[in-house]
């Protein structure tokens, strides 16, 4: 416990010190970090009563909760980091149900030796984005690992929000003849990751899409009045995979329009180069929205006229389909399946 | 994106499309080869045989290098890997290949083999540079046009003395596995599979040219055209060689003039030649032992061959019975002609090398196409919301 020597103590030296073993232990260096950093950073009304569980009054309607880990590599990205990445993934999968969310906890699984001035910066950033989405970190916790059984930082985050009576936005409840949108370009998100891996490094000006939607959603709720059969945001596995999920979820099948599609220029070029398929390209700020093919239009002017809707787009319709195929329509007028991913998506060596 | 949309355009693909139909006489078939899986890929991909007329048809070739590589020579792989002081450094494509007794490189990696996935050669070579206690061996697969790169990575060893990384060479060589599957009983005698004329490599072509290809053209009297990977080069190369057919020609034409030159690619094929001999013989899966269809590294660059540094005995491995993987790289059988496919072998669970690459017959016409069949592909789908 070398922190006891130091000839200040009471402090954290954010600028040079690493984690080690004691900030896990439960004793004083522990509660140091909690207050230094964590609470510094989150402070709230909640979390300043100092209890292991956040007590709150959920307003009326049905309760929303969900959870989301993040590992992600590298920790800092064009666009973000895993703090900001963290606050906004689980707000969205509380948002997809057309929920309001009120708050979220924070669960932090440290590696021994992770500058402290790292965490700092990504705390900082989870309360940023916190604060700006308006949805406060009211409960948490810290363990650290031994160096060499953590990639540095994971973050856990549940949220719980409340959904308004009257709306139900679900997967199973896409229909044949329903309109598929999209709130803007997708791949963004993964490309600008991969661009930071350390194997491969490529130069681009593209930045994550990592935002919290559900003001969007709001808006769009409340433009169509409810009128929504499925919102999910297409985050690991990209656009294909979610579209996929939801047709087996609904028992139905979709088209797509390839020329439909908004994907920018630098995430086309990067795919061709590394033999990717943006379709299966990871999104932080995207969610497909399935509605009433008469409320496509309605929908997409809600979702352009929002600055996290701007290159919205009606790209394909749900279709009936025995075997809940998602097609596509190619460019060229042919036509293909857009398939679940298999294993991890590779590079082509030829 | 400039240079790629040109040769994606819908109007021209159109115009392309109704000029072939044009061309091809409704009373007699063309059955194409179109022997890269770079094409394969790009037909399924585009949706390219919903363009062109029925009796226009694609037999899809051998030219997926993850696809020809017998089990024996991943299991040499799979050898390697499991030797504690070895980094095995190979393209992600291999990983999911499945070898002897349903194991795989990734299989081996998940119970602590060292298996690195690599882009490049250079990657390899980084590899061994930051690890040098350790054996780091590149496995290298692939047809002309990934062995100058292996070249260079053996020459840039021996000048920076690495001497810690080798190379377990697999490289091929196309024109031989044209003639050795023109020359097969299917082809020749049984009449039992139809190649009227080839759609010849892109980027093999731009290492090797044009030349090589005129041999079995003349020879086996069947049109060859050389085409890009982009659905307007293979539309293009289409009706160039239904054009051939209909007026009794049998030559080699280059489409893909932007990129390929009659003589190739010089100072590759020189560097190949420093680095690389003839194999006398080379076990493809499907086609076979093939004369001369594969290289090896000269004894002037031993030291950097894997083969002779870890003792590797060369092994035969049957394939799993029932894959029919052999007779589809062959052309000799369709993907949808195996009991196997959509039932137990699919991209996620492959039982075959022509599931796992999206170059393989199997896989590119499982991910893009089995709708056109969807009684074999009634396989339930799993998945789980994230």
């Amino acid at each position: 416990m070398n922190m006891m020597n130091r000839r200040h103590p009471g402090r954290l030296n954010l600028k040079n010190d690493a984690v080690d073993m004691s900030h896990g232990s439960g004793g004083r260096a522990m509660a140091r970090l909690i207050e230094e950093l964590f609470l510094r950073h989150f402070d709230n009304e909640i979390l300043r009563q100092g209890n292991d569980q956040a007590a709150f009054d959920p307003p009326p309607g049905r309760l929303v909760m969900s959870t989301d880990g993040h590992v992600i590599s590298p920790l800092f990205f064009p666009g973000g980091d895993i703090g900001s990445l963290s606050v906004h993934g689980t707000i969205n999968d509380v948002a997809m149900a057309g929920a309001k969310p009120l708050y979220l906890s924070a669960g932090f699984i440290l590696e021994e030796g992770f500058p402290l001035a790292d965490l700092d910066r990504i705390v900082a950033s989870m309360a940023a984005a916190a604060k700006a989405a308006g949805v406060p970190i009211v409960t948490g916790d810290t363990k650290v690992v031994e160096r060499g059984k953590g990639d540095g930082v994971f973050i856990t985050t549940t949220g719980v929000g409340v959904v308004p009576p009257g709306l139900e936005i679900s997967g199973d409840r896409a229909r044949p003849g329903d309109a598929i949108l999209i709130n803007g370009s997708i791949g963004d998100h993964g490309v600008a990751v991969l661009s930071k891996r350390e194997n491969l490094d490529f130069e681009t000006e593209l930045l994550s899409d990592s935002a919290a939607l559900h003001d969007l959603v709001g808006h769009l709720v409340s433009a169509v009045d409810g009128n929504i059969h499925c919102l999910r945001d297409p985050t690991r596995g990209g656009l294909a995979t979610t579209l996929n999920e939801i047709a087996g979820q609904a028992g139905v099948g979709m088209v797509l329009k390839e020329q439909a599609l908004p994907i920018k220029q630098e995430v086309l070029g990067a795919c061709e180069l590394l033999g990717l398929d943006p379709l299966y390209v990871a999104n932080e700020g995207k969610m497909v929205v399935i509605c009433p093919a008469e409320q496509a239009e309605t929908a997409l002017k809600a979702l352009r006229a929002h600055p996290l809707g701007r290159d919205g787009a009606i790209i394909g319709q749900v279709r009936e389909d025995a075997h809940g195929f998602v097609r596509m329509q190619t460019r060229l007028g042919g036509e293909r399946i857009v398939d679940w991913l298999a294993g991890e998506q590779l590079p082509r060596i030829c | 994106m400039k240079y790629v949309d040109e040769f994606r355009d819908q109007e021209l693909a159109q115009s392309l499309a109704q000029a072939i139909a044009r061309e091809a006489r409704p009373e007699r078939r063309y059955n194409i080869m179109e022997f890269c899986g770079g094409h394969t890929h790009a037909i399924f991909r585009y949706g390219v045989q919903d363009l062109v007329p029925k009796n226009v048809r694609f037999v899809h070739g051998p030219g997926c290098p993850v696809c020809v590589l017998p089990v024996g020579r991943l299991d040499g792989a799979m050898e390697l890997a499991e030797k504690n002081s070895v980094i095995l450094a190979t393209y992600g494509d291999m990983m999911r290949v499945p070898a002897r007794k349903r194991r795989s490189l990734i299989k081996a990696k998940a119970e602590g083999a060292d298996i690195r996935m690599v882009y490049s050669t250079q990657d390899a070579l980084k590899i061994a540079r930051d690890n040098p206690d350790r054996e780091v061996v590149f496995f290298a697969i692939g047809f002309e046009t990934t062995t100058p790169p292996t070249a260079v990575a053996i020459q840039q060893a021996q000048r920076e003395g690495l001497k810690n990384f080798s190379v377990y060479c697999n490289h091929v060589l196309t024109p031989s596995a044209i003639q050795h599957i023109l020359e097969s009983p299917e082809v020749r005698e049984m009449g039992t599979v139809a190649i009227d004329g080839f759609l010849g490599p892109s980027h093999v072509s731009s290492i090797i040219g044009t030349l090589p290809y005129h041999f079995f053209a003349e020879e086996f009297q069947r049109p060859v055209v050389i085409t890009g990977f982009e659905p307007l080069d293979v539309l293009q190369a289409t009706l160039m060689v239904t054009r051939q057919l209909n007026e009794g020609r049998h030559e080699v034409e280059n489409q893909y003039s932007r990129v390929v030159t009659t003589g190739g690619n010089a100072k590759a094929q020189r560097l190949v030649a420093e680095v690389f001999e003839l194999r006398r013989v080379f076990e493809w899966r499907g086609l076979g032992q093939v004369p001369y269809s594969a290289l090896k590294i000269k004894e002037a660059y031993g030291t950097f061959d894997a083969e002779r540094r870890f003792g590797l005995q060369p092994r035969q491995i049957a394939d799993v019975k029932s894959c029919e993987c052999p007779s589809i790289i062959r052309g000799v059988k369709k993907p949808t002609d195996c009991k196997l496919f959509g039932k137990v072998c699919t991209p996620d669970n492959p039982m075959g090398s022509c599931m796992v690459s999206s170059e393989g017959a199997c896989a590119a016409y499982w991910t893009y196409r089995r709708f056109a069949a969807p009684e074999a592909a009634t396989v339930k789908q799993g998945g789980m919301a994230a």
